[in-house]
């Protein structure tokens, strides 16, 4: 009797010690909300919502405005994915339906590392190797084909919005295409069998049985990777130029977000500074929070618990 | 016999595999540029001071990054201490216990969590730490991998311990070993190299963030002899040789990048090995 | 209609050949020593398989040991065996839908109506086109419409001409006996439809393409037995036109329904026969023993 009262007290008090530990997730989304929202609380009462629509970011006279971050944010990040999710989808269609077996697993692999790859070593490239490459070869190119538009005007520095873009692309390929192969490996046997058993190609199989059905996991890849775009920092921070303005051209130095951070944060002198540096965090943690939760529940929805996306 | 489009369906399905494989290529050309001009660039600095001396001033050549690189090990133990436990224990509860609405928000926060910029979790852990500490310290770069570890331990874990077949825990709990004996002791046990290797894979992670530790641990051109002080680390110091304007700095970059970059790849190629079985299975 | 398919001048309850027309082809090794000739003969005189001495193996197993028999056109063929004779695996030979498992190697020779369909040159999309195949599980495709699925074949094959799109349709949807069903809502969701609805759909989309031979694999063992018994009616119906290859678990659905029968066990052709003598005289012990339920 004794033994199983022990038993007893063991396993609630082995529950109950487990469940502390999972509920800290909850714990930790509060946290870090409240300690940037409390960060930022000068400069919420300074600005108030001006702080989202004023495009001054003057530290020595004390102007802050959010506008050029949110605009490189956005605009570096969907260079990113105009480049990235065509490449990852297609990329996943060859791992899981056009690629020889024996292709497949060493492929993954090499994904996979590149996943592991740490930013900073990536900007690093970026600046010494990328970064001259853009601005002696591609970027002369795409002025000369291109340059009617505005996007591809001005002079060429190399460090560059597009620059930014084309590192942050690199960043998320990996994480679009892991996620994506995992939708499609999921897409039912059944559903390829049917389309192979009307005489179509590998390729028709692909499109009508496989990316329609994955259609909406496929999204729900997309937008994990738009999370992950926006979040990024350090790649961007060494390629994109560090400066905050908002040009029509590509090849103008940009800022992002989580940039400025970077640089500014253990250098802002005053209080107001820092505390608009948080406010730029509280920007940037609402909006990667909103993207990622969508981006779960796309990917939650789609097939249950059958499909873990990565991180 | 033949349908009247079907060498223009033939075409197509050959031009479909050629461009997806080109976008293949695209894909891995990155890591084999990047690896290539790692070594290139890097190689020749990775020498024996490299591994045991300090950072040299400016102007002086040589030197190397012996207390970055015994940095980064110091925080991915701090890391290790305050992420593993919490992570694995939080898997244990996805896997073995909970209903299934909980869990639900559980992991949807967790992977919510996952998606976090880095570089706000450094603000978090600044405010949290280094403000009261009144003092950038190893202890808060520790501090904000092992919050990040997390969510990632808490997920993989739960991955594992849920491949261990329901069998061995209605075996145990038949035999009348207490639910938390047989969790322990049998399921967590069978899935220990899963487990394993899903921290390490973590630790890789964090191993190369930067972000997070520019306003936690600061980094530090000399040893850490207490854990309230600043410390090195060695994705921080490539980021401060990168960005400055001198060749010999360059250098050093390069080549503790091609030793970061070692480290985490040996990590991640050589978990992909072991686990290589369970990993062909399920595809 | 297909050129190659004559039309049977009558359909009779099958007797036994002896004047075959082509005595000179080798016999059937595995049956040949069951019965003095083991191919049954049909009174519609055409043959639309031949499959002689086929073997199928996956990676170094050996799933079907040389197999060799007699698919008669515009009748129903039942293939049946317990689980893992290789019956899945012979019907899919038929159409080449084994090659999708990768380690899947083949010897042998199988002829749809004349035609080598494993000829070097021969592609399996063009057999798949001529011999169509209904599964075990009924799988539309979820995002398109009704119209679509059914559709969706010829569409490859590059029709594009919306007024025969829509008579193919309407023509399919009734020979599945779907038609009255499912007019008035051609653009729902295929997935909209029950169970039984969404297999007969299956069957309309693969007859759209106008295959010359069907294959089935359980197509009703997933239904309920009202659903069954349509499905069931209506391959009774389809076979006046096509040539049906069904797998079954279920006796007395291969009793009542084929015209002949084949009995598979571990991989090899054990007996083939007309369903008559398979379910009422079969030569073999085996067969007795599995038609009366006594293994399998």
């Amino acid at each position: 009797m004794q033994a199983r009262g022990g038993s007893h007290f063991g396993d609630r008090a082995f529950q109950w010690l487990t469940l502390l530990m999972a509920l800290s997730v909850f714990a930790l989304i509060v946290l870090i909300g409240y300690e940037l929202a409390d960060g930022s609380r000068l400069a919420l009462h300074k600005f108030g919502w001006h702080f989202l629509v004023s495009s001054d970011w003057d530290p020595v006279n004390e102007q802050f405005g959010a506008v050029p971050f949110i605009f490189g944010t956005l605009v570096s990040s969907l260079i990113a994915l105009i480049i990235a999710v065509p490449i990852s989808i297609a990329t996943a269609v060859y791992l899981t339906e056009l690629a020889p077996l024996w292709l497949r697993q060493p492929l993954i692999m090499f994904i996979e590392l590149l996943a592991a790859v740490p930013s900073v070593i990536l900007g690093l490239w970026g600046i010494f190797v990328m970064v001259p490459w853009l601005r002696d070869h591609l970027f002369p190119w795409l002025q000369n084909t291109l340059g009617f538009l505005p996007f591809f005007k001005g002079p060429i520095y190399g460090v560059s919005m597009l620059a930014g873009g084309i590192i942050v692309a690199i960043m998320i390929i990996p994480i679009i295409t892991s996620v994506s192969r995992e939708i499609l490996r999921s897409v039912p046997g059944l559903q390829r069998e049917a389309a192979y058993a009307l005489g179509a190609t590998r390729w028709e199989v692909t499109r009508i049985a496989v990316l329609s059905y994955a259609k909406k996991g496929l999204f729900g890849a997309v937008i994990l990777g738009l999370g992950r775009a926006l979040g990024e920092t350090m790649a961007v921070t060494m390629v994109i130029g560090n400066r905050p303005e908002i040009a029509k051209s590509l090849f103008a130095p940009g800022y992002t977000l989580a940039s400025v951070i970077a640089n500014e944060f253990t250098e802002a002198t005053t209080d107001t500074h820092l505390s608009a540096l948080f406010e730029i965090g509280l920007v940037l943690l609402g909006v990667t929070v909103l993207v990622n939760a969508l981006a779960q529940l796309l990917l939650k929805t789609f097939a249950g618990p059958g499909v873990k996306p990565q991180n | 016999m033949t349908a009247p489009n079907h060498s223009w369906r033939k075409f197509k399905n050959a031009l479909m595999q050629a461009v997806t494989l080109m976008c293949a290529i695209l894909v891995v050309a990155p890591l084999v540029l990047v690896f290539y001009h790692l070594l290139k660039e890097g190689f020749s600095s990775v020498n024996w001071a490299f591994f045991t001396q300090l950072p040299k001033p400016v102007g002086e050549s040589g030197g190397g990054m012996a207390n970055a690189i015994v940095g980064t090990f110091i925080l991915l133990g701090q890391a290790a201490v305050l992420g593993v436990p919490i992570g694995v224990l939080g898997g244990v509860f996805l896997s073995e216990y909970g209903s299934s609405r909980l869990n639900w928000w559980i992991r949807f926060t967790a992977d919510v969590l996952n998606g976090v910029p880095s570089i706000t979790w450094g603000m978090v852990v600044y405010a949290l730490v280094v403000v009261p500490m009144k003092g950038f310290s190893a202890l808060a770069g520790g501090i904000v991998l092992g919050l990040m570890m997390i969510p990632l331990v808490m997920r993989t874990t739960e991955e594992v311990l849920q491949l261990v077949p329901n069998g061995y825990r209605e075996a145990a709990l038949a035999l009348g070993i207490a639910k938390w004996r047989t969790i322990v002791q049998i399921v967590m046990r069978t899935a220990l190299k899963g487990i394993v290797t899903g921290v390490l894979l973590a630790l890789a992670r964090v191993a190369g963030e930067t972000a997070p530790l520019l306003f936690t641990a600061l980094g530090n051109r000399f040893w850490t002899h207490k854990l309230t002080d600043p410390i090195a680390a060695m994705p921080l110091q490539i980021f401060e040789y990168a960005k400055s304007p001198y060749n010999d700095w360059h250098r050093q970059a390069w080549a503790g990048a091609l030793v970061l970059l070692l480290l985490v790849l040996f990590v991640n190629a050589g978990v992909r090995v072991l686990t290589r079985d369970r990993f062909q299975k399920q595809s | 209609m297909n050129p190659t398919m004559t039309p049977g001048e009558e359909k009779t309850i099958p007797q036994t050949r002896r004047e075959s027309k082509d005595e000179s082809r080798e016999p059937v090794p595995n049956v040949q020593r069951s019965t003095l000739d083991p191919r049954p003969s049909t009174a519609s005189t055409d043959t639309a398989l031949t499959v002689r001495n086929l073997s199928v193996f996956f990676g170094d197993n050996h799933v079907l040991k040389s197999v060799s028999l007699d698919i008669a056109a515009r009748a129903v063929t039942a293939i049946i065996g317990p689980s893992g004779c290789g019956k899945s695996t012979f019907l899919r030979a038929l159409n080449r839908m084994h090659e999708l498992v990768p380690e899947a190697r083949m010897t042998g020779e199988i002829r749809l109506f004349g035609d080598d369909i494993y000829a070097p040159g021969i592609e399996p999309v063009i057999v798949r086109r001529r011999v169509g195949m209904v599964f075990q599980k009924s799988n539309p495709f979820p995002t398109m419409s009704i119209n679509d699925n059914v559709t969706v074949g010829l569409r490859l094959n590059g029709l594009r001409d919306r007024k025969l799109l829509a008579e193919r349709t309407e023509q399919s949807l009734r020979m599945a006996a779907l038609w009255d069903e499912v007019k008035d809502r051609l653009h729902a969701a295929a997935i909209s439809l029950s169970g039984g609805q969404q297999q007969r759909l299956c069957i309309a989309r693969a007859l759209a393409v106008q295959p010359e031979v069907l294959l089935m694999d359980e197509p009703a063992s997933a239904l309920d037995p009202l659903a069954t018994s349509k499905i069931e009616d209506l391959i009774l119906e389809l076979k006046k036109d096509y040539t049906i290859v069904i797998v079954t678990h279920n006796m007395q659905q291969a009793a009542r329904m084929s015209d002949f029968t084949a009995f598979f066990y571990l991989g090899d052709l054990v007996e083939f026969d007309t369903t008559r003598k398979i379910f009422t005289s079969p030569a073999k012990k085996q067969t007795e023993d599995y038609v009366t339920g006594r293994f399998g």
